[in-house]
C-alpha cells in the first residue's frame, strides 16, 4: 500500500506568548518552537500502522521553508520512506487552496493508494487542504477521520461527528483521509530511527519543478488574503485573582462559601 | 433577485442548531444586500423541517431523494454545485461541522468560487466579501479578504451566532427534483454509532473540576483528583486528555465531547479553544487555572489565576479541606 502524508510545521502557540509584527499580518515567529501539526503527528502514526499491517511505503510531503526539515526528519525517523518539500519564495502567503494546489502538482505523477492529511492545521486551522486536493485529484475524501480499516479497494472508516456520535462510511481507493486526533497514540522516536533515516532521501522541489505557474501560487493564487491580525477583543474579562497563593486560595475559598459550594 | 444561501443541517431528524444561527447571521447580510434569504434542504421525508425553516426564510428549496437521508458528501456535493449553478446564489453559508468540513472545501473547488472556513463573522464591503477567524488556536483574530467572486461559499463557526427566534416570513417551498441521476459511487454511508455511556455522568454533576493538557503526564492527575474530591465534584477533561487515553470518552467537554453546566467549573491547564469553551461556558461559575495570562479561557471565566496549577492546586485544596473540617 502506498501512503502519502501530507504534514505541516507549525509553531507551538499554546503556551508561547504571540504577538503581531509591524506588518500587521504576521506573528513574530522568532522566538516560537515549531514542530509537526498536532494532526498531522496522528497521520502519520496512522500511515505507520497501515504499513506494518499492509506493507508498501510512506512518502511525506510539506509546503515549507528549510525550517520544516526538522519535521520531515522527526517523520523518516518514525517510518516514512522518503520525504519531499516544496519550498519557493512564490509560495509565500499561500492559503489552503493555494497549498492543496502545490500538494496536487507534487503528487500527481506518484503512485499512491492513500493520502492523509490532519482534519486541521493548528496554525490557520482552515480544515480545507485535504478536501480540496481530494477534488483536484479528482478522488474521493472523507474527512475526521476516527478509525480506518482497509478492505479490498476500499476503506471503511469512522468519522467523528459532534458530541462523539461517530459515522461509519465506506469509501473507495484511492482517496485522501484528513485524520482527527486520539485515532491512535504517535509513538516516541527511537535512536535506531533517528539513525536510519539520515540515510533516507529527503528531496526539495521548487514551482518550476512541480510545473506551476507564479500566479497560481503565494497571494495571487489564493482564495483568501489577510488584510491584519488583531488580538481578539475581549467581551468578558475574568476577574484575576492575585496576592499570593494563600491569598488567591483565600478568596477562592470565600467565593466558593459565599455561594454554597463548601 | 439575488439570493443568499443557507444549507440547512440535520442529522438523526433533528435540524441542528447551527441551522439557525446561520440563518440569523443570513438574513442579516440579505437584507443588506438585497438578496432574499433562501434555506436549502436537502434529504428524505422532510416536510416537517420545510415548514420550520419556511418560518424564518424568504423561500425553501427541497430535494427530496433517498440518497440525501444521511449527509454524505458525495451526494450533497452533486445536489449543491447543481443549486449553486443554477441560481448563482451571491452567497452560500454552510456550518463550520463535521458535515460542513466534510462537503464545503470539495465543493468550493469544483465550482471554482472561493471559499472560507470557520468564520467568526462575515460582512460585505461593497462587492467584496470580509471575514472574520480565529488562529493560532484563538489567541489571534484575522480579518480577511475573498478574492472577488459573482459568488462565495463560507462556513461558520457553530455556536457563535446567536439564533433569533422568527416566525413569520411564511417562506414559499420550492420543490426542486433531484438531479442525482446514478447511485452513490464511492462513498457509502453505512451506519451511525453511539458512543458507550460511561460510569460517571459530568452532565448531571454540580461541580466539575476539568483538566487540560498542561498536566503535562498522566502521573501528576492526583493533583487535580484531590482538588475534585474536596469540593465533592467529579473530573472531566479537555480533548487531548481523552486523546492520551488518560480519561475515559465520557469525561470530555466540548464540542466533540459532553456539554455541561454544572455550579461550578474549574478548568486547570485547558488553554480554551473554543471547542472545548462552547461545552462548559454556560456554567454558572468558572474559575481558570492557567500559568498563561494571556490564554483564551480566561475570557470566559469567572475568576482567573495565572499561576502554575502544581502550586496552586495543591494550596486550594487543602483550603478547602480546612474549611470544611472546621
Ligand atoms: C473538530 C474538533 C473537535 C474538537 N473537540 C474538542 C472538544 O470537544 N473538547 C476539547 O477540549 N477540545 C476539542 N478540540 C481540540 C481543541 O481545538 C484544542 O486542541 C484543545 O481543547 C486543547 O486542549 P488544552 O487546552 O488542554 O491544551 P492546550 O491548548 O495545549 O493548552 C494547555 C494549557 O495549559 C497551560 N499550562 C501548561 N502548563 C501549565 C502549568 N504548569 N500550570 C498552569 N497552566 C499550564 C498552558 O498555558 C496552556 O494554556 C477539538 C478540535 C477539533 C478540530
Ligand atoms: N504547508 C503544508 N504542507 C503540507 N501539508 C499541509 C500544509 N498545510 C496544510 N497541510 C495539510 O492539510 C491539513 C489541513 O490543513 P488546513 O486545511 O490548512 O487546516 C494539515 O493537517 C496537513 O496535513
Amino acid at each position: 500500500m502506498e501512503i502519502i502524508v501530507c504534514v505541516k510545521h507549525v509553531p507551538e502557540t499554546a503556551e508561547a506568548e504571540v504577538t503581531i509584527d509591524e506588518s500587521g499580518k504576521r506573528i513574530k515567529t522568532e522566538d516560537l518552537v515549531y514542530d509537526i501539526n498536532e494532526w498531522d503527528d496522528y497521520a502519520l502514526e496512522e500511515a505507520v500502522l497501515l504499513k506494518e499491517k499492509h506493507g508498501g511505503s510512506i512518502t511525506v510531503i510539506t509546503v515549507g521553508t528549510e525550517e520544516a526539515d526538522k519535521t520531515l526528519r522527526k517523520c523518516l525517523a518514525r517510518g516514512a520512506d522518503r520525504a519531499k518539500r516544496l519550498a519557493d519564495k512564490a509560495f509565500e502567503e499561500s492559503d489552503a487552496f493555494a497549498t492543496a494546489k502545490i500538494l496536487h502538482k507534487t503528487i500527481q505523477n506518484l503512485p499512491f493508494d492513500l493520502i492523509l492529511t490532519g482534519a486541521q492545521a493548528g496554525d490557520d486551522g482552515f480544515a480545507q487542504v485535504g478536501g480540496i486536493l481530494a477534488e483536484l485529484l479528482g478522488i474521493p475524501h472523507a474527512t475526521m477521520i476516527k478509525k480506518i480499516d482497509v478492505t479490498e479497494g476500499s476503506v471503511k472508516v469512522n468519522r467523528e461527528l459532534e458530541g462523539g456520535l461517530e459515522q461509519v462510511m465506506e469509501i473507495k481507493l484511492p482517496a485522501v483521509l484528513a485524520i482527527q486526533t486520539g485515532i491512535n497514540e504517535p509513538r516516541y522516536v527511537s535512536i535506531m530511527g533517528v539513525r536510519k533515516a539520515r540515510q533516507k532521501e529527503l528531496k526539495v522541489l521548487n514551482l518550476a519543478d512541480i510545473g506551476l505557474k507564479e500566479e497560481e501560487v503565494g497571494e495571487s493564487g489564493s482564495w483568501i488574503t489577510v488584510e491584519k491580525m488583531f488580538i481578539p477583543p475581549v467581551e468578558k474579562e475574568a476577574e484575576i485573582l492575585t496576592g499570593g497563593l494563600d491569598n488567591i486560595a483565600t478568596k477562592i475559598v470565600e467565593t466558593l462559601r459565599a455561594r454554597g459550594l463548601i | 433577485m439575488k439570493e443568499l444561501f443557507v444549507l440547512a443541517e440535520h442529522r438523526q431528524g433533528e435540524l441542528r442548531d447551527v441551522t439557525f444561527e446561520m440563518l440569523t447571521k443570513g438574513r442579516e447580510i440579505s437584507q443588506k444586500i438585497n438578496a432574499d434569504l433562501t434555506a436549502v434542504l436537502l434529504g428524505h421525508d422532510v416536510k416537517e423541517f420545510a415548514k420550520t425553516l419556511a418560518e424564518q426564510a424568504k423561500k425553501v428549496l427541497i430535494i427530496d431523494d433517498v440518497r440525501l437521508e444521511n449527509f454524505n458528501a458525495e451526494t450533497y456535493q452533486k445536489v449543491l454545485s447543481y443549486l449553486i449553478s443554477e441560481r448563482q446564489p451571491s452567497l452560500t453559508l454552510i456550518g463550520h461541522t463535521a458535515f460542513g468540513v466534510d462537503l464545503a472545501p470539495s465543493l468550493a473547488t469544483e465550482l471554482k468560487m472561493p471559499l472560507a472556513t470557520d468564520c467568526i463573522d462575515l460582512d460585505f464591503e461593497g462587492e467584496r466579501l470580509v471575514v472574520i477567524r480565529q488562529v493560532y488556536g484563538g489567541k489571534v483574530n484575522v480579518k480577511a479578504m475573498l478574492r472577488k467572486s459573482e459568488s462565495y461559499i463560507v462556513t461558520l463557526r457553530p455556536a457563535t451566532f446567536e439564533a433569533q427566534e422568527v416566525k413569520a416570513a411564511g417562506g414559499q417551498m420550492i420543490e426542486v427534483a433531484s438531479p442525482l441521476s446514478e447511485d452513490i459511487t464511492y462513498k457509502r454511508f453505512i451506519e451511525y454509532v453511539q458512543p458507550p455511556a460511561g460510569e460517571v455522568d459530568i452532565t448531571a454533576a454540580d461541580v466539575i473540576v476539568a483538566i487540560g493538557r498542561g498536566i503535562k503526564d498522566a502521573d501528576n492527575m492526583p493533583v487535580i483528583e484531590k482538588l475534585a474530591k474536596a469540593l465533592g465534584g467529579v473530573l472531566a477533561c479537555s480533548r487531548p486528555i481523552v486523546d492520551k487515553d488518560w480519561l475515559p470518552t465520557d469525561r470530555q467537554v466540548g464540542t466533540s465531547g459532553k456539554t455541561v453546566k454544572p455550579k461550578l467549573y474549574i478548568a486547570v491547564g485547558i488553554s480554551g479553544a473554543f471547542q472545548h469553551i462552547s461545552g462548559m461556558k454556560n456554567a454558572d461559575l468558572i474559575i481558570a487555572v492557567n500559568k498563561d495570562g494571556k490564554a483564551p479561557i480566561f475570557r470566559v471565566a469567572d475568576y482567573g489565576v495565572v499561576e502554575d496549577l502544581f502550586k496552586v492546586v495543591p494550596v486550594l485544596t487543602e483550603r478547602i479541606l480546612e474549611e470544611k473540617s472546621s
